[in-house]
This record gives structure tokens, C-alpha cells and sequence, in this order.
């Protein structure tokens, strides 16, 4: 079905997170306004096609998961697992995001302006994460590829046991989880984030972080890394 | 004195503690210092459908005529809210196994004989392969903690999502590839680099709990339409309340997998001394629909060690709707045939007891990535197999059901059951055979 809209106002109240989901997801084009989201869960989920979704509020669990070319902003605070398994588009969070922010994604951009809470970016495959503020323990979990980057400070444990996706942080990290490892950053890598923090439109220079990744120790089960395990 | 030399000695004893496989186990382990890994289920002998009997027609139960009177096999899905249950001809369904664990061939070939017969296939921890879409009538797409290959692309072309909680062989832990299985396409479909030793989380990344659960299952719906089923799959830990959870989450179905389910690859010590006996979990499973009044609402799958019609029969005279298979199926397609016996012997090995199936070496090309032992497996020859023993296993599960009065096999009921021993007629909650008692009920 094709629908083509412009500047559609959709509120969730009035219309139910069904009909409101249905109409994104059918959506090929037009900018969306949703007002009202109240805190509802798995909002603007599943959207396949180029379409702009603003969102008027704060949301609850699972918002923009497994956007395809969409390109989604919350104007408030996003519950657990925003983004989650996001494949391509963008999605903005103008406030805090909770637990597991881009979780599992493959693809596109997500940009939380403020803080994020534990398990950011937890086995990312692909996804790019720009955070304003700081980011939880935990964070980067089993991340396989993609880069995240943080602008304030790292919890516990960042990128335990990662594969190859690449880390930058610019505050203090309080500790690196699991073969995980301050690596060497060189022009490639400043350039990259450079490109990323004007993506995010965020206001920093590459010369202030420093980049993490695996160390690749892990890769094979040893009897010498048991300690590890 | 005169000595002993001529005196009787006694025949020389090995330990029942410490057999051979124990101390095979012992000496292995001093020898690597790494535990060990395998495939397949417990090997143990455990309580089972082998200790149930069916109680066939009597005075009080009139039998139906074997070649005359029908007996339907046909099972519906996924009806409590998804819009497109699942219409399945037989109740007996493939296991999730995953592409990457298994060959490309033996994917296709499960969905070949699984098609034939009119029932669904399942997706393993690595994703979709157009393989097996291509070749599965009705596939079922798992949603794992890995999120391997998971796109929603694939999740909209899936009839049922299944989102796995544990599995019967390992309740607690995640997946386990070895880096021998990790080739470019497996490693491409799951973000890896190639060869590495790959360990899945036992946990899922972004919902702790079930009150979480619920709001996946939601968001899955959300992005699927309200169309497609939603499983949810549990080893067999704490079946009673895996089970409540589950449906208090909005599962359309809960499938629950005895510790004899079988799993790609984890660690021997895991497979034989974690969760509990499907036999066990039927019983608490079908305890906890009912306490909810959802028996036959939200419809009860299991899995481990089903075998036989007969096992079929015993799991849904129980309360379970349907089963699924999985080792069985990997037989079927012509794993550990003794055809192949000098190469097992060659990998150390005998036809029967091949369990290393993490190292890809399988001579049956069927848990496997090297392409030359995959070219061994013809997928066409192997899903003919498949769907020959399924035929078998419905004909034995009609001709028990008949034998028990009943037109439909989900007729077959408690009732229709005695148990063999103490031991299962507690677990299963049936009286032992030639008594009325039921171990914690009373009665004799």
C-alpha cells in the first residue's frame, strides 16, 4: 500500500500505537510529527522506508527497533533497547536513553545527545552509536563491528570480550572489560570519527579520545586465558 | 606354610564410580586441561516415554479400525493472537538447528522432508538462509540471544517467530561454534571474523525478565503485523513457571526441550548435569496451561529425545499439542550411519557415538562446513528420508490413537497412559501399571 503524507500529525492517545505503527510502516515518504507518545513501548518500530518521524516526548521500550532508512527523532527520553537491531537510517535521542541502546544493530546512525545507561551498543554488528554524555557498565558487550563513540565517560567493563568493532571515548573510562584494549589512534581513525561526530552534529575534536578494541586474545579457546573466561 | 599361588582369586573388577568412560574422562581432561565438547543430547539413561505404556481399548474404550475409520493428525498454531496460525498435517515438527552447525544441504534437505510432510521447519543461531526459506512450506524463524543474521526482512518472511529462552541441553547457556565451522558465509551471516571460536550469549541483549519479555513480544508484533506466531522456547529447568512466564508474556505457543534435546556444540559436564528430563517437564508444563486455564489455548510443544509414533503418542496423551524433533531428524537424514563406520573409526570414533559434530569433520556431510564432506549429503535423496520416517512416525501415532478409541490424536489423553516404573509415574503423573497409584497422590 502506498501512502504519501506531508507533515502528518499522528497521536498515540487518539489513534492507538497500532494504527499509528501501521501508518509509519506503509508510509514510502513525508515527514511524520507523533505527539503523545507517553511512554509507549515499541513506538515507530519496524519502519522500512525514507521516511521523518519526529517524535513529541518521551518513549518507552524498543522505539525506532529495527529501523530500515528511516530517519527518526525523539524529542525526549527513549526507554530500553532504542534502536535495537536498527539496520540502516538515523535515529536522534534529544534526551537520555536507558539500558541497551542500539542493541544488536546492524546499520545506520544513532545519536543519543545525553547520557545512556548499562549495555550500550551490547553486540552491536554494524550500527554506529554517537553519545553526548556518558554511557553505562557493560557497554559494548560481545560488540562486534561498528563504532561507538562517547563524549563523556565510559562505565565498568566497556567492550568486554569485542570483536572488531572500534571504540572511542574522550572522557574516563572506568574499566575496560575482557580483552579489551587501548589501541593506537591513527590518521584512519581520526578521520573516521571526525566524519561521525559531524554526522551526530556534535561539537569535538578526534585529538580528544582515545580508541579501544580487542586485542583479539580471546578468539580461540587456550587453556592459558582461563582466568579470562 | 603353603602359598596361595593355586587359591581361587577373584574375577578382576572395575569400579561402577569410576567406569570407563569416567576415567577415559579423567585421563582426557590431566591431558588438555580444557573440558570437554560435544554435540547431541544427555546420554544418559534417564526416565522416559520408553517407561509409559499405552493402555489400548478395553471394555471401557472401543477401538477404531486400523485401515477404515480415520484418524486426523492436523494441528493448529499460534491462534491466540497471531492473525495467521500456523496449519500444520502432522504434529511432529524440526527442531531449530542452525545453518553453520549444520551444512547448507542438510538445511535444505530438513526443509524438503519436512514440506513433504506438511509440517514447519525452524531457523538456528546464524540466521536465514535462502536454502531453507526456499525449501521449508512453513519456517520457523528463531529470535536468539546472539541476534545472528536477525533482520527484519527475514522476520516478516517467517511464518512463526520462536523466541528462545534456553534450550534442553544447555538451560543457562549460549551457543558455541567453533572456529572449524566459521567460514567466510558463516562468518559473513553472523558479523564474525572467520575461524574464530565463536560463543553466543546465554542472555538476550536488551530483555531481562518477563515482564520485558512481554514488551518484546510486543515490539516483534508491531513489526510483523499481529500476523505471524510467537514461540517461546524453554530448556526444561523450571518448567511450571517457565511455562506460567511465557504465557503471561503473550507467547501463542511455549515449546519446552528436555534435557535429551540435542545442541550444536557446548560442554559435555552441561549436556548431562543441567535441567531436567522431558519426560518431567511434560507433566509441569501441561500443569501449569491448566492451573492458567490455557491448555490447548496456548498450544505446548516438546522436544527431547522424541523418537518414535510411540513417543508421540506418550508426549500428547500427556497434554502436549505437538513435538519436535531434532536428533531424530539429523538420523533420518543419515547421520552416524554405520555405512560410514571406518571413517568413524577413523575419527576415533564409532558409528552411533559420533558426537564431535563442533569439529565439522562429519562424514555424513550433515554437521558440517567443509564443502567437500557437504557435497556428500544430496539434499533431495536426504529429505526423502526425512519424510519417509515422519510418515512412519504418524502411522504409529494414528495406530496407537486408534488402538485408544480415538478419531484425532489429540484426543489421546492421561488416562490412555500407565507407567512402567516408580520413578516415571511420578514424573509423568500417571499411575504405575497395575495400580491406581500415583506417586504423591495416594491411592494403590
Amino acid at each position: 500500500m502506498t501512502t504519501t503524507l506531508a507533515n502528518s500529525e499522528l497521536d498515540v492517545v487518539a489513534l492507538d500505537r497500532r494504527a499509528v505503527n501501521r501508518t509509519l510502516q506503509q508510509a514510502e515518504r513525508g515527514d511524520f510529527t507523533v505527539i503523545n507518545p507517553c511512554g509507549t513501548h515499541a513506538l515507530a518500530c519496524g519502519l522500512m522506508n525514507p521516511i521523518g518521524v519526529t517524535i513529541k516526548g518521551h518513549t518507552g521500550y524498543y522505539c525506532a527497533g529495527m529501523n530500515q532508512r528511516a530517519t527518526i527523532t525523539i524529542e525526549g527520553n527513549a526507554g530500553t533497547g532504542v534502536a535495537e537491531n536498527m539496520m540502516s537510517g538515523t535515529v536522534r535521542v534529544t534526551g537520555d536513553a536507558s539500558q541497551s541502546a542500539g542493541a544488536t544493530g546492524h546499520g545506520g546512525l544513532l545519536v543519543i545527545e545525553g547520557n545512556t545507561s548499562a549495555r550500550c551498543g551490547i553486540s552491536m554488528k554494524g550500527i554506529d552509536i554517537v553519545v553526548g554524555g556518558n554511557i553505562g557498565h557493560m557497554s559494548a558487550f560481545m560488540a562486534q563491528a561498528g563504532r561507538l563513540v562517547v563524549l563523556g565517560d565510559a562505565g565498568d567493563d566497556l567492550g568486554d570480550s569485542i570483536y572488531e568493532a572500534r571504540l572511542y571515548v574522550r572522557g574516563k573510562v572506568a574499566s575496560l572489560g575482557a580483552d579489551c584494549i587501548e589501541k593506537e589512534m591513527r590518521d584512519e581513525h581520526r578521520a573516521e570519527l571526525a566524519d561521525l561526530l559531524e554526522r551526530a552534529r556534535m561539537d569535538a575534536s578526534p585529538d580528544q579520545f582515545r580508541r579501544y578494541g580487542s586485542a583479539r586474545q580471546l578468539y580461540h579457546f587456550h587453556i592459558d586465558n582461563i582466568g579470562a573466561y | 606354610m603353603a602359598g596361595f599361588s593355586d587359591a581361587p582369586r577373584t574375577v578382576p573388577r572395575k569400579s561402577w564410580t569410576f567406569d570407563d568412560s569416567t576415567l577415559s574422562e579423567i585421563r582426557r581432561a590431566a591431558a588438555t586441561g580444557i573440558y570437554d565438547i560435544r554435540g547431541g543430547g544427555s546420554k544418559r539413561r534417564l526416565p522416559h516415554f520408553d517407561d509409559l505404556v499405552l493402555l489400548g481399548a478395553s471394555m471401557s474404550r472401543y477401538p477404531l479400525e486400523g485401515y477404515r475409520e480415520k484418524c486426523g493428525t492436523d494441528i493448529i498454531l499460534g491462534d491466540r493472537f497471531a492473525s495467521k496460525p500456523l496449519r500444520l498435517k502432522i504434529p511432529i515438527t524440526i527442531a531449530g538447528m542452525s545453518f553453520g552447525s549444520l551444512s547448507a544441504q542438510a538445511k535444505e534437505a530438513l526443509g524438503r522432508g519436512a514440506s513433504a510432510m506438511g509440517t514447519s521447519t525452524t531457523t538456528g543461531d546464524g540466521g536465514m538462509t535462502q536454502e531453507e526459506r526456499g525449501h521449508s512450506q512453513t519456517l520457523i524463524y528463531q529470535y536468539l540471544p546472539s541476534r545472528y543474521g536477525m533482520n527484519p526482512d527475514d522476520l516478516r518472511k517467517a511464518d512463526a517467530i520462536e523466541i528462545v529462552v534456553g534450550q534442553g541441553a544447555k538451560p543457562g547457556g549460549g551457543g558455541m561454534l567453533l572456529g572449524q565451522k566459521i567460514t567466510e558465509r558463516v562468518a559473513g551471516m553472523r558479523t564474525l571474523p572467520v575461524g574464530i571460536d565463536q560463543r553466543s550469549a546465554c542472555r538476550h541483549p536488551d530483555w531481562t525478565g518477563p515482564d520485558d519479555l512481554e514488551i518484546k513480544i510486543q515490539e516483534l508484533r508491531e513489526i510483523t503485523g499481529w500476523e505471524k506466531p510467537i514461540y517461546v522456547k524453554v530448556g526444561a529447568a523450571r518448567p511450571y513457571y517457565d511455562t506460567t512466564l511465557s504465557v503471561k508474556a503473550g507467547a501463542d505457543v511455549v515449546v519446552v526441550d528436555g534435557m535429551q534435546g540435542g545442541t550444536a556444540a557446548t560442554q559435555d559436564v552441561f549436556i548431562e548435569h543441567v535441567g531436567i528430563p522431558t519426560l518431567a517437564a511434560v507433566r509441569e508444563a501441561v500443569r501449569a496451561l491448566k492451573d492458567l486455564d490455557m491448555h490447548r489455548k496456548v498450544q505446548l510443544i516438546v522436544s527431547g529425545g522424541i523418537r518414535s509414533g510411540a513417543d508421540v503418542a506418550k508426549a500428547l496423551a500427556m497434554g502436549a499439542d505437538a513435538v519436535a524433533i531434532g536428533t531424530a531428524a539429523l538420523v533420518a537424514l543419515g547421520d552416524n550411519d554405520p555405512a560410514l563406520e571406518a571413517e568413524y573409526q577413523a575419527l576415533g570414533t564409532t558409528a552411533g557415538a559420533y558426537d564431535d559434530w563442533h569439529e565439522g569433520r562429519d562424514p555424513a556431510g550433515i554437521t558440517t562446513q567443509d564443502p567437500e564432506l557437504s557435497k556428500r549429503l544430496d539434499p533431495v535423496k536426504a529429505g526423502h528420508r526425512l519424510a519417509n520416517y515422519l510418515a512412519v512416525m504418524t502411522l504409529e501415532l494414528q495406530t496407537l490413537a486408534r488402538a485408544n478409541g480415538k478419531s484425532h490424536v489429540r484426543n489421546l489423553e492421561p488416562e490412555d497412559l500407565a507407567a512402567l516404573t516408580v520413578e516415571a509415574a511420578a514424573m509423568a503423573g500417571v499411575p504405575l501399571a497395575g495400580t491406581s497409584w500415583v506417586p504423591g497422590r495416594g491411592g494403590y
